[in-house]
């Protein structure tokens, strides 16, 4: 029989706030987590705005030994890092010093690259001769597994341990991974994630296509701008967003703090036919994700509360706003609340899924719906779609019970989660 | 440089990377430094980086490979700082 799997734990490490606390409190009341960024004015980028969480030294010393933090240069794994080991001590985990791993946890911890100003380092130095020079932390900085290798060996798991990496879907999909793997009796406890490096060199390439703002240098809290008239493009972002999935069975027998409960979902791709290319999605292959994992998960479209879309602001919202209201094909007057995060935080890229679930199992738990920020001039294509009461762009308190969360990725792929409140007695 | 001179300063560069403070305190010739320390095999060449910037001499592949005890290492720096100083 199939595990139901629950959320146990959440941990956040997001422009606006690196605790839950601090989060929760910045996605109510609409605070922005963008800022102008020197560097990136200093190297000529087109957008010299961007979210990158706030850390200080002390607080990364709380998660690294001495030595760790001797050469360490990847913010990705620094982010995943905290996020990670902060979800772990929500959901009332220990570490253990034993000798035997924990066999029945893992993590499925994701990203697009990480350490890529480490791997900067080390390619100028091999290219001055100084090969020797790079010494022993290269390798696990720069390797893709880096930040699930890193979190591995902090809690001592022994189940899967993997990074995958599926572009802006990696923290949806990674949710779904670590759910398929405890309902099908695998494991007990998956830590679920992803992470995101801050800086020009994991940016430019973005920056190059054209595909960021560059209205708003002087007005960093105002530049990102889902399902606004005005969007011009996404805001760069990173982070890292942490959720610990466990089997219902073994959550209730630690009578853990269950914030909510996984009811399914789907990942496909649009293989890059019809409409879909290699950066543009195939709206065939939206829809049929949606469509999909709500089957999967047993639930009717007029049950959804609340969307948390992945709405980046660009020209595509409108797009994926169609996309949603022909895959629901729900009456005109009835569509669900919909809103995206990426107002305060900026698009964090591989970070984006698990920062936003975080967010969206915020929303459940606590009852209540995140503003829109940044679209009081909503775009008309979308309010000729769906009524401007189903953007909300101040805070709801209100019970939720059935929450989805879609993230889209380049390559035409695509991931849809679908979560529902857990009723407490 | 005499050989308690190179021992003293090579238990600062040793110290990060070992959790094994008794063994850290009776630092001898005769310490290994992976039976002893417990230091993880992939550090020792981030030792031998120390140990380069540290006595500012350069260490060749093959004197590498013998540096994994206290005494070994302190040899082949001798050697080293003996060579620099014969220039």
């Amino acid at each position: 029989m199939d595990n139901r799997v629950v959320i146990t734990g959440l941990g956040v490490c997001a422009p606006n706030g690196t605790t839950v606390n601090e989060f929760s409190d910045a996605i109510k009341n609409g605070i922005s987590g963008i800022r102008h960024q020197p560097d990136l004015e200093a190297l000529n980028f087109s957008c010299q705005i961007a979210g990158t969480p706030l850390l200080s030294d002390e607080r990364i010393g709380q998660y690294f030994t001495p030595l760790e933090l001797r050469n360490l240069n990847s913010t990705g794994i620094i982010y995943g890092v905290i996020a990670g080991l902060d979800a772990w001590q929500d959901a009332g985990l220990t570490i253990e010093n034993n000798n035997e791993p924990d066999w029945d946890s893992g993590t499925i911890f994701g990203t697009g690259t990480s350490g890529i100003d480490k791997f900067r380092w080390a390619i100028n130095k091999i290219d001055a001769l100084e090969i020797k020079k790079l010494g022993s932390s290269v390798v696990i900085q720069t390797m893709a597994s880096g930040v699930s290798a890193f979190i591995s060996g902090k809690l001592g798991l022994g189940n899967q341990v993997s990074t995958n990496s599926s572009a802006c879907a990696t923290g949806a999909e990674s949710i779904l991974m670590a759910y398929e793997r405890i309902k099908t009796g695998q494991a007990t406890i998956m830590l679920a994630g992803s992470t995101s490096d801050s800086g020009p060199y994991i940016w430019g390439g973005f920056d190059a296509m054209k595909v960021c703002t560059f209205k708003h240098n002087h007005d960093p809290e105002k530049g990102s701008r889902p399902m606004s008239a005005t969007a011009s493009g996404f805001v760069p972002g990173s982070g890292a967003g942490a959720l610990v999935l466990e089997s219902l069975e073994s959550a209730l027998a630690r009578k853990a703090k269950i914030y909510a409960e996984v009811c399914g979902g789907h990942v496909n791709s649009g293989g890059q036919r019809g409409l879909g290319t290699m950066t543009a999605p195939n709206p065939t292959a939206v829809q049929r994700c949606i469509q999909v994992a709500l089957k999967n998960a047993g639930i009717e479209a007029h049950e959804i509360d609340v969307i948390n879309g992945h709405l980046t602001a660009t020209s595509k919202d409108a797009l994926e706003i169609e996309n949603w209201k022909v895959a629901l094909a729900l009456p005109d007057d009835s569509f669900p609340y919909i809103n995206s995060l990426k107002g305060m935080i900026g698009h964090c890229i591989a970070a984006s899924g698990s920062i936003e679930c975080v967010a969206s199992i915020l929303e459940l738990s606590e009852g209540f719906i995140f503003p829109n920020i940044n679209c009081e001039d909503l775009n008309p294509e979308i309010t000729n779609l769906i009524d401007t009461k189903c953007i909300p762009q101040t805070l709801i308190h209100q019970p939720i019970n059935i929450l989805v969360k879609a993230s889209f990725g380049f390559g035409d792929i695509n991931a849809c989660v679908i979560f529902k409140k857990y009723p407490h007695e | 440089m005499n050989k308690e001179e190179i021992i003293e300063a090579l238990k600062t560069i040793i110290e990060p990377y070992s959790e094994e403070v008794t063994a850290l305190a009776h630092i001898d010739e005769n310490t290994d430094f992976i039976n002893d320390l417990k230091i993880n095999s992939a550090n020792l060449v981030d030792i031998v980086l120390d140990v380069e910037e540290k006595f500012n001499i350069e260490i060749d592949n093959d004197s590498m490979a013998k540096m994994l005890t206290v005494k070994a290492t302190t040899e082949i720096i001798a050697q080293k700082l003996e060579a620099n100083a014969g220039q």
